[in-house]
């Protein structure tokens, strides 16, 4: 194992699983659909409000599965600048990807994800593209059905997470301390059917998940 | 000062949280009851009973950080269950800092500074730095909301460490830790025998649109119960007389009560079951405190009215 892996590994035991569940705390609500990280790769698709969504989901999960789960996020956003890149890449097992393809063929956009999957990988991706204001979700892009099309026998599992916007918006500074909800969908698979349908299902099942932590709130 | 009263009082409570463990096992073996909860309740408890016994008894620093984490963590599971407006965001990062600002001002033992922080200036600070966000939708309720949340949770969990800083003279059969091992255990036990009592007589509710759990039959067991264990473990670990201590066996189950029925009105009001998933079997930790909110504050009233407390300025 090299360097950067143990690095990874010591910066979750040490700062962010104590920070996650001692200083913000979290609730989750179909914790059983979590995928076995050790057996077999999954696609992890949540709403994102906030940078804590990412330390968040990969806290859910034991520290030791912590090497195997990658975020995808945007090149032009965190790896601007080789330190950036760096950090990213060593701390969070991050996967770039860009998100002004032009005519790029999205065999070789997709490559490091394609590839983290045959190698039984988990990746979290945000197909919101960037993170909203508010708890409102944006309409998904259809990147997550290309992945999905490409890696048929690679569940999709659908999340919502309510919270992150309180703790750390997009553009504030200052952290503040809230328990945060984490709602977990059952997995689905790539039916077949044209991408932006499967982006439009996925999408459901992330609102139903809001819904019903909306109804929990307003019981 | 740990005198050997304290100890077997200690030693004590050990020997009851295990036989109660054993007499769980009993029924579940022999009535074939399922009352798994009860086991993952009483677990949890051990293991709060020996956070609080570590924390308390190895020093005053471990003991205030203890009293601030758990003030925190009660702090953050009532500001996690009400809306929060996000021009107010900030201003949870000020009502947080008033948990180690509090605990200073009781280590230091400022004790009159520490009687007017939070009900006067933060009560004035919060105010005023929420009328300059400018947001009026929501105001007075927000506001509120917060005001509540450092009194029931900042506040009254500080009085545990002023319990601690009270001088040891004042009490030489167990000193200050006698005093904290007074409340707290008598705390959880009025819970548990309300709980008890309610479960096994309970018949007429008595306040079904809060708490329908809660019944007359638990809550005068509750209140017989508690009296006794009052004038019992107070006579061994507190300087009290047996009047005194009777009369607060009462107050204290009967407030007790309150603070719990309080917190559920509360997650009523905003549709929650738990304030958290923290402590299995519990709930939040807030949950498990609610009864402390008002005892402790009662308590240490009643105490400093009967005594002569001379606080010293100073570490």
């Amino acid at each position: 194992m090299d360097y950067k892996k143990i690095l990874r590994y010591l910066f979750f035991l040490f700062i962010v699983k104590p920070y996650i569940y001692l200083v913000l705390g979290v609730n989750v609500s179909g914790a059983n659909n979590l995928p076995k990280i050790k057996k077999s790769a999954s696609i992890i698709v949540a709403n994102h409000n906030s940078h804590v969504d990412t330390l968040l989901l990969m806290s859910l999960f034991a520290t030791s599965d912590i090497l195997k789960i990658h975020p995808v996020a945007a090149a032009d956003y965190f790896c601007n600048t080789k330190l950036k890149t760096f950090f990213f890449k060593t701390f969070l097992g991050l996967i770039p990807l860009k998100r002004k393809i032009g005519k790029t063929p999205k065999e070789e956009l997709f490559k490091e994800i394609n590839e983290a999957l045959k190698n039984k990988e988990t990746i979290i991706i945000y197909p919101e593209g960037t993170r909203g204001n508010d708890d409102t979700i944006k309409a998904f892009k259809t990147g997550v059905s290309h992945i999905a099309q490409m890696n048929p026998e690679v569940p999709v599992i659908p999340v919502y997470i309510n919270g992150p916007d309180r703790i750390l918006p997009k553009g504030a500074f200052f952290w503040v301390p809230f328990i945060a909800d984490v709602y977990v969908s059952e997995p689905v698979y790539y039916d077949g059917s044209p991408t932006k349908i499967f982006t439009k299902l996925i999408e459901d099942k992330v609102q139903t998940l809001k819904e019903e932590h909306k109804k929990r709130e307003e019981l | 000062m740990i005198t050997d009263n304290l100890k077997n009082a200690l030693i004590l409570l050990y020997v009851a949280i295990f036989l109660l463990f054993g007499i769980t096992k009993f029924i579940q073996k022999v009535f074939k009851k399922d009352i798994e909860n009860m086991c993952i309740r009483l677990k949890s408890f051990l293991g709060i009973t020996l956070f609080f016994t570590v924390a308390f008894l190895f020093n005053k620093i471990t003991a205030f950080c203890f009293i601030g984490l758990i003030s925190y963590l009660c702090l953050k599971e009532f500001f996690s269950i009400i809306p929060v407006r996000r021009t107010d965001r900030n201003i949870y990062l000020w009502a947080y800092l008033s948990i180690p600002v509090s605990l200073y001002i009781v280590y230091i033992k400022w004790i009159n500074l520490f009687y007017i922080f939070i009900p006067l200036y933060m009560f004035i600070w919060i105010s005023t730095r929420m009328v300059l966000s400018g947001n009026t939708k929501g105001f007075l309720k927000n506001l509120a909301v917060m005001q509540y949340g450092l009194m029931s949770t900042v506040y009254a969990l500080c009085y545990l460490g002023l319990i601690y800083v009270i001088p040891n003279e004042n009490n030489p059969k167990a000193g200050a830790l006698g005093l904290l091992y007074y409340i707290l255990v008598l705390t959880v036990a009025n819970d548990f025998i309300q709980m008890f009592t309610g479960k096994i007589l309970g018949k007429h509710k008595i306040i079904p649109s809060i708490s329908p759990n809660k019944t007359w039959e638990g809550f005068i067991g509750g209140v017989i119960g508690t009296t006794i264990l009052s004038v019992l473990m107070g006579n061994y670990v507190t300087d009290l007389s047996i009047g005194q201590l009777t009369f607060l066996g009462i107050i204290l189950a009967a407030f007790g009560f309150f603070g719990d029925v309080t917190v559920s009105a509360i997650k009523r009001d905003f549709g929650i079951k738990d304030t958290s998933t923290l402590i299995p079997g519990h709930g939040g930790i807030l949950d498990r405190l609610d009864s402390l909110l008002f005892t402790a504050p009662l308590f240490f009233h009643f105490y400093a009215y009967t005594h002569t407390l001379i606080f010293t300025r100073g570490i």
